[in-house]
């Protein structure tokens, strides 16, 4: 498989009804670990995840990958804000994304209990996947994004609304996808997340990217007036 | 109010002497909707799930026209069905007017439009939850149908339930296509009419429970059947 990185997005806009929804925005992704996108409400985080992931039609603009689009787009996986549950059993949701590419059912099987159990379902597999809790959605999600997996992997808020513990246990088994090479995006409310996490942050502002840095840098020294208020709790818009 | 009670009694009548009258046009009721119906389905859900997952030209217009067929007056189905298959007609060297394979033309043509117009309702909106997920994931256009045809298919026994309660209960195109002759295209629904043409009451209604009995059991053993498929769940 070829490389998939770096991906450049140039000038890119998503207008939605008239109104601009981000850009322009220029970013260029490359390297390892985990990229967070911060920012306000309404910034367009998910916006802009969404359309580097490709499901957001461009206005403007344009993303360039190192490989030929059809073959990004089988490299790349995205966990919802909401996790979307099939309504089908555990383990079916696991093997889903397997038998969509073909996968024999024994291999697609064997994977999805192994995952089971790295995610700390075991015994849940029969166990209908729409009345699982928050946070078991949210690692079946997870879960489900890296089995087949990917190079790059966007996450919407992993953790937007779950406690401690399931918020240790996320951020653990994303500890252990980049360590297997998997490049991360992911749009955070949670500051100490991206601080413990992330090796890039990129700032996001009224839809564009008000502040692009490591993240030591960014965290030690903000370049941007509103990104020092930003991590200083203070409101920004 | 004694007419009711006669029947009744008829139809219990009926069914403990084994009348074999009763049981031959019983057996083709079921015979002639049942295989509408798997017809139906097989046109229909995957129509649907198309509908669902598939951005074209025509597909408001078809959503609508498909809605609007839901009220179909049967009779007018069966006339032209008629005219199709009769010697004259553009299909009648196949000779199939007065048999029950006109009777279950006929009905499909009815069914059609109503389980489609339902299974597409349900699964508009499990489309809409899935919509992201399965784009993202890059299933294909096939992929997608067999997703929501398999998710929604609770969804979608309803939606052929109700088109079998529209078929076994229809009298107006299966009276003028099969012609209810006795022994080859007599049917419950015709039966109950020409007895009630007849002047017997009780026997049209004692056949009348007995076709609201049939109905009533093939729905249950269809959700039971489904709900051992799917092991008792949601």
């Amino acid at each position: 498989m070829s490389a998939l990185l770096p991906m450049r997005a140039s000038g890119v806009c998503v207008h939605r009804r008239g109104k601009r929804l981000i850009g322009p925005v220029d970013l260029v992704l490359d390297g390892q670990g985990i990229t967070a996108l911060i920012g306000p409400n309404g910034a367009g985080k998910s916006t802009l995840l969404k359309a580097l992931h490709g499901l957001e039609r461009l206005s403007a603009g344009r993303i360039d990958w190192a490989c030929p689009q059809h073959e990004a787009q089988q490299m790349q996986a995205f966990v919802f804000q909401t996790p979307v549950m099939l309504r089908r059993s555990v383990l079916d949701n696991l093997m889903y994304p397997l038998r969509l590419a073909r996968t024999p059912r024994a291999a697609a099987r064997a994977a999805a209990a192994q995952w089971c159990a790295r995610i700390g379902l075991e015994g849940m597999e029969g166990r209908l996947a729409t009345v699982l809790s928050g946070g078991e959605r949210q690692k079946l999600a997870l879960a489900r994004a890296l089995i087949t997996s990917p190079k790059l992997l966007f996450l919407d808020e992993p953790s937007a609304s779950l406690d401690g513990s399931a918020t240790r246990e996320i951020e653990a088994i994303l500890t252990l996808a980049t360590g297997a090479g998997t490049r991360i995006v992911m749009a955070t409310h949670d500051m100490g997340q991206a601080r413990r996490l992330a090796r890039e942050v990129v700032f996001l502002r009224r839809g564009e990217v008000h502040e692009a840095a490591p993240a030591a840098t960014f965290f030690d020294a903000p370049a941007t007036r509103a990104a020092a208020a930003f991590l200083a709790g203070d409101i920004v818009d | 109010m004694n007419d009711l009670l006669d029947g009744l009694t008829q139809a219990a009548w009926l069914v403990i002497s084994l009348n074999p009258d009763l049981y031959e046009i019983a057996a083709r009721s079921l015979r002639v909707t049942l295989a509408a119906l798997v017809i139906a389905c097989a046109i229909a859900l995957p129509l649907s799930a198309l509908l669902a997952v598939q951005r074209f030209r025509f597909r408001r217009a078809t959503i609508a026209v498909l809605n609007a067929l839901m009220g179909l007056p049967p009779v007018v189905v069966g006339l032209v069905v008629y005219v199709f298959l009769s010697r004259s007609g553009p299909l009648g060297v196949l000779g199939l007017l007065f048999t029950p394979t006109a009777m279950v033309i006929a009905q499909v043509i009815i069914i059609v439009p109503l389980i489609a117009s339902i299974a597409h309702q349900s699964l508009r909106e499990l489309w809409a939850e899935y919509h992201d997920l399965l784009i993202s994931m890059n299933a294909g256009r096939a992929q997608r149908i067999a997703t929501l045809l398999w998710d929604g298919r609770r969804a979608l026994l309803t939606a052929a339930l109700a088109g079998f309660g529209r078929g076994v209960g229809e009298v107006g195109a299966i009276m003028v296509v099969g012609g209810n002759i006795d022994h080859a295209t007599r049917v419950m629904t015709t039966a109950i009419a020409l007895e009630t043409g007849k002047g017997n009451f009780a026997l049209a209604l004692g056949l009348g429970f007995v076709l609201i009995a049939l109905s009533v059991m093939v729905n249950l053993a269809i959700h039971w059947l489904s709900r051992t498929e799917t092991g008792g769940r949601w």
